[in-house]
């Protein structure tokens, strides 16, 4: 089960929201799409669908091209769109019931279709209310439920976890981790955390273009990368000696200013990739006389990487 | 047809679910009802006729009120494009919302046979015009669906949809009435557009297949410009 994508562009109009993006993806990948908001991840994803059609370039789902056998695409995946598309007066059985009859579940597995939907999704209780009435993490599920439901080989999923409280994003993620297993997932965020928690393979995207393709892990290393220091000294000292005894430590490109808080002013100290500063700033603060409050080093961030790129 | 039956059976269930199909079917029964009584005794015949008359007028407004959610409201809660990547059809999806919206009137039809009921225990009725104007009125119906279902899949808005399908299915049932001021080349052009010209001949009891042809031209003319305006998401 694969997505093969190649030389997709995408015009709005005169807007470009799409540029000539090609990748692959496979089964047991799972996916992540990252981006600012109005990067072209969700119309990307509207185009695998078959919900919008490319401008040029050309999908294939398992060798069916979207746009020719676009009903036969239909059947392989579930999607679940950034606007959770629910029927707000519905109850939830009933909804899952529609949705299992519109992808073609044959009528005698709808009810046991359904019912293991509403298990895996964590909807038990759920189950006999009316879709308005849940909060929004429920409503969430019921969405990854519908998506679900035909037992598709690839999920598209934008923004699975948007608006959901920490515990529920756990959740989800874990959910996802586990149907990943054996399916194809495709799932935009512009959450960092989330594809760091979640995918095994990572696009960045900005401004309609590829920017990033890989795993976290290589992405992290394929970084400009810097050791960073944070260092917090109490007010008591000359803050502009000291910023400028800082700056003349061997292998340190930038000393920034965080902030001034009650009685600490707080720095960014970045240096060159794999030296430890530490030692010497602690002896340069000694030196001036300044109370070392904390010191902390930490290795350059996907989400360093991400602002590096879409800058 | 298993898609355009779920569809179907949905759309009318959440008509039920909602508060709309009642109020709608007892504004639709009380006004229908007032009519007809009173010019019922006033005529003195035993014919349905001050109920025919009077159903069009309704319908300018029942009909409008039934269909504006139609697609507006799926485009507005986003479940378009859940219904949109389903394996299924566009026309599937415009053809089961059409029959839902039309058994809902029929529905709602349904109690003034007690009218005829009490026509028939009071005189001796004529089956033709009652035949005709129940067949007429259906088919009216039907196009003005159309256009209603048209119109909502125009906008999200639903007060748009209803504004629309309003003036639409309104200057399509007057057009018959103000041929006095049309220009003497293109009255029967106009009189063949109007709806009431129509349903004027088939509600004498007249079934001619060019009243049919009209209507049905009409019912595929709307269910193929949904669709149409479904797809230009695509343009």
């Amino acid at each position: 089960m694969s997505i093969k994508v190649s030389n997709l562009t995408k015009y709005y109009g005169d807007y470009l929201a799409v540029d000539n993006i090609s990748f692959e993806v496979n089964k047991g990948d799972i996916l992540g799409f990252l981006g600012p908001n109005g990067a072209g991840k969700s119309t990307t994803m509207k185009i695998i669908t078959t919900y919008l059609p490319p401008t040029s370039g050309k999908i294939d789902v398992d060798g069916l091209d979207v746009e020719d056998n676009s009903l036969d695409v239909r059947r392989k995946f579930g999607y679940l769109p950034e606007q959770n598309p629910l029927y707000t007066d519905m109850y939830v059985y009933e909804y899952l019931d529609y949705i299992a009859a519109l992808d073609g579940v044959p009528q005698e597995k709808v009810v046991q279709k359904r019912n293991e939907m509403i298990r895996v999704c964590g909807l038990e209780e759920m189950k006999g209310k009316i879709i308005g009435e849940l909060s929004k993490g429920f409503k969430q599920r019921v969405g990854l439920a519908q998506a679900m439901i035909n037992n598709p080989e690839i999920l598209i999923l934008d923004e699975p976890t948007s608006g959901l409280d920490p515990n529920q994003i756990i959740e989800i993620r874990n959910l996802i981790k586990k149907l990943g297993k054996e399916k194809t997932v495709i799932l935009s965020t512009h959450i960092l955390s989330e594809v760091q928690a979640t995918c095994n393979r990572v696009i960045i995207i900005n401004k309609g273009k590829i920017v990033a393709d890989g795993s976290p892990q290589e992405l992290q290393s394929r970084s400009k990368g810097q050791s960073i220091v944070t260092l917090e000294v109490k007010n008591n000292c000359d803050k502009n000696a000291l910023t400028s005894q800082l700056k003349t430590i061997r292998n340190v490109n930038k000393v920034e200013f965080v902030k001034d808080t009650d009685d600490s002013f707080i720095y960014n100290i970045y240096g060159e990739k794999g030296i430890d500063l530490r030692e010497v700033i602690s002896n340069k603060v000694m030196e001036q006389r300044a109370t070392l409050l904390s010191m902390q080093a930490k290795q350059s961030s996907l989400e360093d990487i991400f602002r590096d790129l879409t800058k | 047809m298993k898609n355009i039956k779920t569809i179907y059976l949905k759309e009318l269930k959440s008509y039920f679910n909602s508060p709309v199909a009642y109020i709608v079917i007892i504004v639709f029964l009380v006004i229908v009802g007032w009519f007809f009584t009173n010019g019922f005794f006033q005529s003195n015949y035993a014919t349905l006729r001050s109920m025919f008359d009077m159903v069009p007028f309704v319908f300018l407004f029942f009909i409008p009120a039934i269909t504006m959610r139609s697609f507006s409201e799926e485009k507005k809660q986003g479940t378009i494009e859940l219904l949109l990547t389903k394996p299924v059809q566009d026309y599937e999806l415009v053809v089961g919302k059409f029959l839902a919206a039309l058994v809902l009137t029929l529905i709602t039809l349904l109690p003034t046979v007690i009218y005829l009921v009490a026509v028939i225990y009071l005189g001796s009725v004529d089956p033709g015009p009652i035949i005709g104007g129940y067949l007429g009125l259906i088919l009216m119906a039907a196009v003005y669906i159309g256009i209603g279902i048209l119109a909502s899949s125009l906008t999200e808005n639903q007060v748009i949809a209803f504004i629309v399908s309003f003036v639409v299915i309104f200057a399509l049932f007057m057009m018959g009435k103000f041929l006095v001021q049309v220009s003497p080349t293109l009255v029967s052009a106009v009189e063949y557009i109007s709806t009431d010209y129509h349903y004027t001949n088939i509600s004498r009891g007249v079934i001619d297949s060019r009243n049919l042809i009209y209507y049905f031209s009409m019912i595929f003319l709307t269910i193929f410009l949904t669709k149409m305006s479904l797809e230009s998401r695509k343009w």
